[in-house]
This record gives structure tokens, sequence and C-alpha cells, in this order.
């Protein structure tokens, strides 16, 4: 199991559909879990929405063993589990009369630890090798994972301490489960990237997979030569315009460059991780083709990636 | 009416957006513009990155605005929400006398309403807004919110904690015993003894205490709520969405400003952060791709690959499509905000990490160079 978080707006929904693309095309089934609900790694995979039923992504076949995707949300895990314990009758009442408003309140952390509990399950079921869970947005991301050590100090008898402490075996298990964070190369995602990877070591008792870092610019050699002489080289002439179009493109560029590198040196000083660096990408929207284009680069880095590293898949 | 004049007209401007937009940030700069402008201004962030606290002066909760020294002729105040502090703050006023108050303090279900029940810090934030309104002598007061899905949760959420408080379901555990049991506590009744048995009757009994302990308050909280609803409606009260360019984050601020106007309430200025630079012109209809086409500075050259050449202009042509792109999904979202001005802010070559670099980002944000006049 591979948990993606990362603060809002560095592409973890990306980031987690071509994981997932990448994987498949190893050769391994994957299961992608979308927590909070959202449409956008639906859309990239040309699909609708997300729903609690399953969905196939991409249908195994000849270069993909397949990726199958699905929403839990607190709600639905916590319908699920009532129906389960024989309190299906009691269920609807239960979401009416806003009683569970008043236990989520009583036992903070209930709803986390029940779509960790489904999410358990599912990482046990045959017919995934892989399951990739898109996590709530950073600071969430903590509480949801640390809802398990919580509950199981909290609530000491009964099904919800035995589900947080299976939960807690699943999570503390570095060879079940993996955190993979993902950030983009500016200060702030860099700063809160740091201070997750901390927490989720050492106060969660996850093991960190590599860091995603998404978005790098490239800078290309040729930026740093004048248009004119450039073009002169290839026997080419630059209308004064274009000249001062391509000088200006290459020097906003150089300059954010600069400061993406000055984040990566820090990152990597700071966090001694594996780094995994995703290009960016010049849409604004990602398709099926921007994901197959990412998952390639992962494939690509994972591969020179230390061994033990690359964990298991 | 550009951004400078939705400003001037405001006395309350209430972020929104999804996470990761620059909100906090583009709150910050409303407040110092302001305050460049001879008002006094306060700014309430709820969860500010690092550098922006620091330059804010702001070293963890106050849950009291700090003078913001800088050079302008008005006043520049900060403060970050402290949630739990706001709520004991609220619990002591609608108090009957102290004891209630240190009992209801004391209560491990009340200390978790303040972390866990979903709203609370929307709510939170709406009652620290009224309080700056009502009893602060501030000119302008800007409320980051937190990164809600939706941004009525903040407008829910005070009747949302209101209806929560007064619950009826603790009604029905405080009277079990008349001598008329309704059915319906009955079934309420199977119900708790149902959820005792999954969480631990304990926890059920403290819930059952905090909410005795709280009795006879609710009616200052709902009263409570009901002003602070009213101050959200009033007209120099501004909600200002706070957008990227990616075409989801645009997606989700075109929805809070349709559901804002189901509610009665009008966006009163769109920001968009972010944006790529664009070198040259751009077509008005940027999904039209032979305009896009057409407006290639670089049509026509041939550069051999590998080249300097080359180089350069996949820059410029990359720096463009992110700008076309960006410009397509912006699209008729003014249609959804209009009369609304939308404001572009592209990225900036700096980091915001101190007040020189947020004044900088004000003169940008409100550079009418900056607002957005050809979306459609």
């Amino acid at each position: 199991m591979i948990i993606v978080a990362g603060k809002g707006g560095v592409g973890k929904t990306a980031v987690t559909g071509a994981l997932a693309h990448a994987a498949s095309s190893v050769g391994v089934r994957v299961l992608i879990v979308e927590i909070e609900g959202k449409s956008g790694l639906a859309s990239a995979f040309g699909s609708d929405h997300l729903t609690y039923e399953e969905i196939g992504f991409i249908d195994p076949g000849p270069g993909h063993a397949g990726i199958t995707a699905r929403t839990l949300t607190p709600d639905d895990a916590l319908i699920e589990y009532l129906h389960d314990h024989g309190m299906k009758r009691i269920s609807n009442r239960l979401v009416s009369s806003g009683a569970l408003d008043m236990v989520s309140t009583a036992v903070p952390g209930i709803r986390d630890i029940l779509v960790l509990g489904k999410i358990k399950q599912l990482e046990r079921a045959s017919e995934f090798d892989l399951v990739i869970v898109d996590a709530p947005a950073a600071g969430h991301a903590i509480s949801f994972l640390r809802s398990a050590s919580g509950l199981a100090d909290a609530v000491k008898v009964g099904p919800i301490n035995s589900q947080a402490r299976e939960v807690l075996e699943l999570l503390n298990d570095p060879t079940r489960c993996r955190v993979v964070l993902v950030t983009i190369p500016e200060e702030t995602p860099v700063n809160e990237l740091i201070e997750t990877a901390y927490s989720v070591e050492d106060e969660v008792g996850l093991a960190l997979g590599p860091v995603v870092i998404n978005g790098l610019l490239a800078r290309t050699p040729g930026l740093d030569v004048d248009p004119d002489q450039a073009a002169s080289k290839v026997g080419v002439v630059l209308t004064p315009e274009q000249s001062r179009l391509l000088a200006e493109a290459a020097a906003f560029r150089i300059s954010r460059a600069e400061l993406q590198d000055l984040q990566l040196n820090r990152l990597a000083e700071d966090l001694p991780l594996p780094q995994i660096r995703l290009p960016q990408l010049f849409t604004s929207e990602i398709g099926l083709a921007e994901i197959e284009s990412l998952a390639a680069t992962l494939v690509e880095q994972i591969r020179c990636l230390p061994a033990h590293e690359g964990g298991s898949t | 009416m550009n951004l400078r004049e939705v400003m001037a007209a405001s006395h309350v401007v209430v972020c929104c957006g999804s996470g990761g937009v620059g909100k906090t940030t583009s709150a910050a700069v409303l407040a110092v513009n302001a305050a460049r402008e001879g008002r006094r201004a306060v700014v309430v962030t709820i969860d500010p990155a690092r550098r922006l606290a620091d330059a804010l002066g702001l070293e963890g909760l106050t849950n009291k605005p700090a003078l913001v020294d800088g050079p302008w002729p008005g006043e520049m105040w900060a403060m970050m929400l402290d949630t739990k502090a706001t709520f004991d703050g609220l619990v002591r006023r609608y108090s009957r006398d102290g004891a209630q108050a240190d009992e209801i303090l004391a209560n491990s279900f009340y200390r978790n309403i303040s972390s866990s029940l979903s709203g609370t810090q929307e709510y939170m934030a709406s009652e620290k807004l009224y309080e700056l309104a009502v009893e602060g002598d501030y000119d302008l007061i800007v409320v980051d919110t937190p990164p809600t899905r939706n941004a009525l949760d903040f407008l829910e959420a005070p009747q949302r904690l209101a209806r929560f408080l007064d619950h009826r379901l603790y009604r029905v555990l405080m009277m079990p015993t008349r001598g008329i049991v309704k059915a319906v506590n009955l079934a309420a009744q199977t119900v708790m003894r149902s959820v005792a048995k999954v969480v631990g009757a304990d926890v059920i009994a403290d819930a059952i205490a905090f909410f005795s302990a709280f009795e006879g308050m609710e009616q200052g909280f709902k009263d409570r709520a009901r002003e602070v609803d009213a101050l959200l409606r009033r007209d120099d009260t501004a909600f200002v969405l706070v957008a990227s360019p990616k075409a989801d984050t645009v997606a989700e601020a075109g929805y809070f400003a349709r559901e804002l106007n189901r509610m009665g309430i009008s966006v009163k200025a769109l920001i968009v952060n972010r944006m790529s630079p664009v070198f040259g012109e751009l077509p008005d209809d940027s999904t039209d791709l032979e305009a896009v086409a057409a407006s290639d500075p670089m049509a026509g050259i041939d550069a051999p690959a590998g080249s300097a050449l080359d180089d350069l202009i996949t820059c410029l042509s990359e720096s463009r499509a992110s700008a076309t792109g960006e410009h397509s999904h912006l699209l008729g979202i003014s249609a959804d905000v209009a009369p609304a001005p939308v404001v572009g802010v592209a990225i900036q070559p700096f980091e915001v990490s101190d007040l020189d670099s947020l004044d900088k980002l004000g003169s940008i944000v409100f550079d009418p160079g900056s607002a957005l006049n050809n979306l459609g």
C-alpha cells in the first residue's frame, strides 16, 4: 500500500495517477482509493467521476495489469461498518438524527479509523497487488494517519480498539505500507513537506518512500545564449520583437529554475530521502497523455533508485 | 468597480478558495494595501506558512491582533486564529457564571469539539471576525478561511454548530423516563445503546455531561450565530474568491460563486494567483486553436534540434502554452462572478517572505494592468 500525501496544489492527484499507471505497466494490479471524493483523477483517466463502486480506469491487457479506482469517504465507511456489525437497521436513523456528528465528536478520529479499517481490508484482498491511497491534503493527512494510534489509546476495548490495532499493524509495517510525499520545488510546499515527513515518521511511525518533486522546470543550455547569436549560428534572422520575447521567456525561466535549485538543495539537505523528479507539464489540465508521460518518467527513475528503496514493487 | 474600489467600500473581507492557491498571502496583501491607504486594517489568518507568519511577526497562536510595523500611514494588525481559545471565550461569554464555564471547559467532549467537530474552525473564524467587526475599532477586517471544499461551510458553520449544541438527541437522552416515552425517544435510546457498545459507555457519558453542563446556553449561541450570519450578508462585507489558474481550482471558484449567488451573496472580486506570464499576445479566444497558432511569434522559424535557438524557442512556446491553457480555463468565469473584477497575478520570481515582498505583491495585485478584461 502506498499513501500519497502532499499540500494542496502540488499535483498529488496527478502523481497518484502516474504511480498507478507506472505500476500497472510493469505488471502490478492497482487499486486507487480516493478519500475526499474529488473528481480530478477520474477526468484524467477519461471517466466522469469516482464512486463507491469500483470502476476500471485501465483494463488488464497487453502492457497493463489494470487499474481500478473507487472513493472511500468517511460516511461510506461508517455505513458499511454499521452494516457489517449488525446495525443496518439503525444506520439511517444514526445519520438522520445527527447522532453521527455527536459520535464523531465524542470519539475524534472515528471517521478516519473506519476509512483506514476499510483500506486495510482492501489491502488484504487478493485481486490487487497494490493499493494507492490519495490521502487528504497535508494538514489533515497527519491527523488521518494518527487516528489509529490515538484511538488504540482512547478506546480501550471493543471493536474500535481492535480495528485501530489492526490498522496500526499495517501502517507500521514498512513491507506493507509506505508514504510517498509530493511537493513542488517552492519554499512553502518544501517546508511543509519536511515537517510532514518528520511527523509521519516520528509521530505516526510510518515508513517513507522516495519523495516526489513535481513540476520541475528544465534549464536547457541554450537558455543562456543571446537569441540573436543563437539564431545567427543556425542561419536564422530574428525580428527585434522575436528576439525580445525569446530573451524574456528565457530570463523568466532561468530565475524560476534558480529558485527551484535552491529549494531542491535545501530539501536534499534537510530530508535525506531519495528524490523522484517529475517535469513540469505545460498544460493546466491533466489527461491520459500527461499521466502516461509522468508514469514513463517514474518508471525510469524508480529503476535508478537504490535497490532497497524501490520496495517490493 | 475595480479591486481598489471594492476594498474601499468594504468593512469586512472574507477570502475563500481551495487549498494551495495563495489565499493567506492574498489576505495579507489586501490588509497591507489598506494600511498603505491610511486605513486601520487587521488580517485574521488560519494557518499561515512559516515565512508569511514570520513576515507578519506572528509567533504561534496569539488570538489577539498584534501591530505589524511598516512604512505606511495607516495601521496593519495581524493575528492567527486560535480555534479553542475563541470557543472558550464564547463559552465564558454565554455561561451563567464561572462555575458553569469551568465545568464545560474541563469536559473532554468539549475539548474534542474544538479539535474534531467539522466546521468548528470555520465557525470560530467567523466568530472572531464578528468580534473584531463589532468590538474592534478597525476600518477593514480581512479574514482568511480554512481550505474547505465548500465555501458555504463558512456561512453555514455558525448555524450548524448552534444546531449541534441544541441537540434534540441530547434532550431525548436527558429525559428518558417521562411518563409517556415517545417512540422516537425509545428509538434514539436504542441507537445510543448500540453506539455505546461500539465506542464505550464512558465516551457517551462524557457527551451527556457536556450537554447537561451546556444547558441554558444554547439560546445565546443561536442568537450569536444569527448575528454573525447577518454580518456576513451586509453590503460592506465582501467575499473575495482566490484561485490559481489550474482547471480544477478555476472550476471550484466558479462553483463557489454560483453557490454564494444562490444564497443571495455576490462575490465582490476574484483574484487568480500564480498566473504564467504571457510573452507576446494571445488571441481573445484561447480555445481557438487556429487563432492560437496564428499568434505564435515564432511561426515559420525552423531551428535545428539541439541548437541553442531550439532551446530558446521551446522555452518560449512552453511558456505560451501554459498561458494559453490558463486563459482558456478562465474564459467564462467572469460570467460567474460578474460584475466583480477579475485580477490576475503573475507568478513572481521571489518568495513572499517579508513585508517588502508583500508590499511588492500588493502593487501588482492593485495595478490596473492586472485586471483581466479579456475573459469574454
